[in-house]
């Protein structure tokens, strides 16, 4: 399967202002994403033959991508919601590269963002959220999302001797890099103690094992690879999609502690004819610590059971192995909810382009980007590229 | 049946109805596979196995073990607060089949990957009647 493989370009990507942003609602952020990533690009809207966005939970309508179709006033002929959660960002972007290679479509905006902060109460944001929970077989039993997730820790801490000192290193690393970047919401340094001592949500997850409540939307623009040239930035060019799905509710995982990333992983790296020996930074769904150490071992940058020593080690640092959640990730910069993998892609691209600044992963040339969504359940891997070939 | 203050009550569909009028006379009935014999949670209309229509309910012995857990110190909302910490488990059963549930009447520090479980039931409603589970032999069954 190489039929994407080198076919469609990434040639716009942009961010809103994140964190808390009262002045724009969930609506206005996915339009004025949408108004910076074509200025990014340099295209007019009427050039946007294809629109993907995902729904709000702040601003929910029935066809949102209908809405801002309608707000933006553009016409396109492929025009889809994406069915959120966090590895939808990355299959709907593989929905839409299909879409151009097959000459549905030739220039596809995707534009996602939500209000979770400002635009929702707290009450109202958790409880949403914990719908991701079965009506009659979870829900009843009063699980948050945290808790959802620190099944999985301590099934991970279990069955591989995972501590909480190494939950607490995947914190400390995308904090590094949040210090180093201006737009990210939590900047300043934290230790291995200081996540350690911070609240207990859910054991063995704390506070600071969780990803951030924000506000904020981004967008690409995509392209079929022979037009790539004509846009003023350098283009990222999409090398490998895969997909992988094993269930919608945690009481339902086949395994605990093996995801379908195995299954994403493995159909990216096969249609790129790369491994992961060859990625140089990795964008990695990181929304609450435990994720990441399963992720890390299912796309096999490390073996299974080894991702918390891997992480301990510095391997993720910018002098690491493996450079990995650059911009501080969905922990440090921001999370928005659905659209929260978005800025993994935005901030890929902004690392193929070499312009990541003080986090710049040097000569950068692939990434790897890994989405998911529900509890474990949806899986998205995209390889990028700098060059097409 | 959610209203401000209230928990999230389950609402019954037809393939789930037994299920919970099972918990209603305390019994936890799952469903078993007259043509290939597997047995399954939550209940369908089809077997997962073999996709055969042929499912009977067969009562479980109401006994698992636990394969992990957390403690919630953080209610999901207003009306699960009086109960923090509270324990969410996802518990084996001996026939097999996973369901999540609490674990209840012990401490929840005391609550172990592993340890051995047996049902008990919390009347919400007329209707609804919640499995729940507890350490077994109880503490003062030791």
């Amino acid at each position: 399967m190489d039929s994407l493989r080198g076919k469609v370009a990434i040639v716009g990507a942009a961010e809103t202002e994140v964190g808390k942003v009262p002045h724009l609602g969930a609506t206005a952020l996915c339009v004025d994403a949408a108004r910076r990533v074509m200025e990014d690009a340099g295209i007019s809207k009427d050039q946007v033959d294809g629109l993907v966005t995902c729904n709000s939970m702040a601003e929910p309508y029935m066809y949102h991508a209908e809405v801002i179709a309608e707000y933006l006033q553009i016409f396109p002929r492929y025009c889809v919601t994406a069915n959120a959660g966090g590895g939808t960002t990355f299959s709907s972007l593989q929905h839409a590269a299909t879409a151009i290679a097959s000459g549905v479509c030739e220039t596809v905006l995707i534009t996602m963002a939500d209000s979770l902060r400002t635009g929702l109460s707290r009450e109202q944001a958790m409880k949403i959220q914990s719908s991701t929970g079965h009506p009659e077989f979870e829900i009843p039993y009063g699980p948050t999302v945290p808790a959802f997730y620190a099944l999985i820790a301590r099934a991970h801490m279990d069955a591989y001797g995972t501590t909480p000192e190494q939950l607490a290193a995947v914190a400390v690393s995308g904090r590094k890099y949040a210090a180093l970047n201006p737009d990210a919401q939590m900047r300043e340094l934290i230790s291995v103690e200081d996540v350690l001592n911070s609240r207990l949500i859910a054991d063995p997850l704390h506070l600071l094992d969780c990803s951030l409540v924000s506000d904020g939307g981004a967008a690409v623009i995509l392209t079929c690879a022979e037009r790539a040239s004509d846009f003023p930035h350098h283009p990222v060019y999409i090398l490998g999609a895969g997909e992988g799905h094993s269930h919608e509710h945690i009481s339902q995982a086949r395994s605990l502690t093996v995801s379908a990333a195995v299954d994403s992983g493995r159909r990216a790296y096969r249609m790129a004819g790369l491994g992961p020996d060859d990625i140089d930074v990795a964008q990695i769904y990181d929304c609450f610590t435990p994720v990441v150490l399963i992720e890390l071992e299912d796309l096999g940058f490390c073996q299974k059971g080894e991702a918390g020593a891997f992480v301990e080690a510095g391997e993720t640092g910018l002098e690491g192995s493996l450079p990995m959640n650059t911009n501080g990730g969905l922990l440090s910069h921001c999370h928005p909810g659905n659209p929260g993998a978005m800025f993994a892609l935005t901030e890929a691209v902004t690392q193929l382009r070499h312009r990541a600044g003080a986090r710049q992963v040097r000569n950068a040339g692939t990434a790897l980007v890994h989405g998911q969504g529900g509890i474990m359940s949806s899986h998205a891997t995209l390889i990028l590229g700098r060059e097409r070939n | 049946m959610t209203g401000p203050g209230q928990k999230f009550f389950p609402r019954p569909r037809p393939e789930t109805a037994a299920w919970w009028e099972g918990c209603r006379h305390h019994e936890l009935l799952i469903q078993s596979c007259m043509k290939c014999g597997h047995q399954q949670l939550y209940p369908r209309i089809i077997c997962t196995a073999c996709m055969s229509e042929n499912l009977e309910w067969t009562r479980s012995a109401g006994r698992g073990r636990v394969l992990t857990f957390t403690i919630c110190r953080r209610a999901v909302s207003e009306a699960y607060a009086g109960d923090v910490p509270y324990v969410i488990a996802l518990i084996q059963l001996e026939e097999g089949p996973t369901m999540m549930s609490n674990i209840v009447e012990c401490d929840p520090e005391s609550v172990a990957t592993g340890m051995p479980l047996e049902v008990v039931f919390e009347k919400w409603s007329e209707e609804i009647t919640i499995p729940q589970f507890r350490p077994f032999p109880a503490a003062d069954q030791q």
